[in-house]
This record gives C-alpha cells, sequence and structure tokens, in this order.
C-alpha cells in the first residue's frame, strides 16, 4: 500500500488544521496524528526580530525533504506524511514550516514527526535572513540542531 | 559546469549561477572550491573559509573530496538554517 506523502514549498501561509485532518479523513486505520509547527519568533533581549526572509533552492530542497521522508517511512510504520515548508518574507508570529505524521500508535508518529524537523534543520536547504532594527544578517547554524539531527543515525 | 550560490555565498560572489570552465587539474568539490577562490576577491571572500562551505552535486549533498566529473549542476552554500 502506498503512503500518502504530501511536500510542499510555498510563499503562502498553509491552513494547519485541514493538513492535519487530511491525513486521517476517510479512514480507520490511523490511532495518532503528530503535527510539528514552526512559527516565526519576534526574537528576545531587546533586539526584536521584525521579519524574516527564507532563502531556498528549489529542487533540490523537495528532493532533500523527499529523500528524509523515504527514510522516515523505512523506519516507521506511518500511515501518512505532510511536510510543507514556507519561503519568502515571513513576519513574527507567522507559520514557517509543518510537519505531521500519521500511524496507528503515538509512538511512530512522534518520532517521524521529530526525526523529520531535525533533518529538515540541518539537511534542507534554505537559509534565514533576519530583519532587525540593526539590518539584516543571516542567522548562524546552530551546534544544537546538529547535535539533535546527530542521535537518529546513533545506533 | 554550471555552478549555483546561496545565501551569503550568493551575496559575496554577487550572482546566484554561472557557467565556469575549469581546468582538467580541477577533479573534486575541495579543487572546485580552490580554483573558485582564485577568480578575485569576491570569490576569495565568499570562499574564504572552505570547512564551512557546503555543496551539493546535482541536488544532493556530497563531502569535499566527492568528484566533480560528470556534474551538471554544483551548488554551494553556507550551512543550512530551515525548519
Amino acid at each position: 500500500m502506498t503512503v500518502p506523502v504530501t511536500i510542499r514549498l510555498q510563499q503562502d501561509d498553509f491552513d494547519t488544521a485541514r493538513e492535519i485532518a487530511a491525513l486521517s479523513a476517510g479512514r480507520t486505520d490511523v490511532g495518532a496524528v503528530v503535527s510539528f509547527s514552526g512559527v516565526c519568533r519576534g526574537g528576545a533581549d531587546g533586539d526584536a526580530i521584525t521579519a524574516l526572509t527564507l532563502e531556498h533552492y528549489p529542487g533540490m530542497a523537495e528532493a532533500e525533504i523527499g529523500r528524509h521522508v523515504e527514510e522516515a517511512l523505512a523506519r516507521w510504520p506511518l500511515f501518512g506524511v505532510t511536510v510543507i515548508h514556507r519561503y519568502g518574507r515571513i513576519t513574527p508570529g507567522e507559520n514557517i514550516v509543518l510537519v505531521v505524521t500519521a500511524s496507528a500508535h503515538r509512538q511512530a508518529a512522534f518520532a517521524a514527526a521529530e526525526f523529520l524537523m531535525d533533518y529538515l534543520k540541518t539537511r534542507a536547504p534554505f537559509w534565514k535572513r533576519e530583519e532587525s532594527a540593526a539590518g539584516a544578517q543571516w542567522v548562524d547554524a546552530a551546534a544544537h540542531d546538529a547535535a539533535a539531527a546527530a542521535r537518529w543515525t546513533k545506533s | 559546469m554550471k555552478v549555483v550560490y546561496f545565501a551569503w555565498v550568493r551575496e559575496r560572489i554577487g550572482k546566484a549561477e554561472e557557467i565556469v570552465e575549469p581546468p582538467a587539474a580541477v577533479h573534486t568539490v575541495a579543487d572546485l572550491i580552490a580554483w573558485l577562490a582564485g577568480r578575485g576577491e569576491a570569490y576569495a571572500h565568499a570562499f574564504e573559509t572552505p570547512r564551512v562551505i557546503r555543496a551539493a552535486i546535482d541536488h544532493a549533498h556530497v563531502p569535499p573530496d566527492t568528484a566533480i566529473a560528470g556534474a551538471r549542476e554544483i551548488a554551494f552554500f553556507p550551512p543550512m538554517t530551515g525548519g
């Protein structure tokens, strides 16, 4: 049986509730749906972020996310996966990314969603540029994100 | 071959893509980075710290020792910050 997989890169916002509902619509074998929403923060420490601009590598971004979805499908018994990642200019409070996983039980759905997010952070070709009162600058990759992705390759 | 650049690598070089014809001695991704870095100040700035530069050949991540023979499109970019 083919597992329904949706991967979308888009400038526009998405409807989180609709995407979650879609993974269990019309079927009774799904017992768990996990979703992760990544939202643009306004920043802390008085250095308020006014907007983010997300640059991506068209073609590779879809391919890379697809490879990680395939790996998730091989590792966990999933009934559906949806990954939506926005690009372009995004302001605080807006959605950036959505991962939804469906399975019979929660463990697989939780693990697969976390796995996909950890890899999206470090392997999907997207780059954030932050705008603040001080100007605009590219966001540095965080070491803790690399460490989070690396733990999935340990035995 | 076609070379594409993203984020601050693109900004420092001042272009998003170009066609390059490196000499035969340029075998690997690391060789190509070193050759590109010698093409002028903007390139030298973009590739001043080769260990932070990530590369992809035909839409897949590759390590620096990967051969470039047969590549249609090679991309250079900083560590990714999506999600």
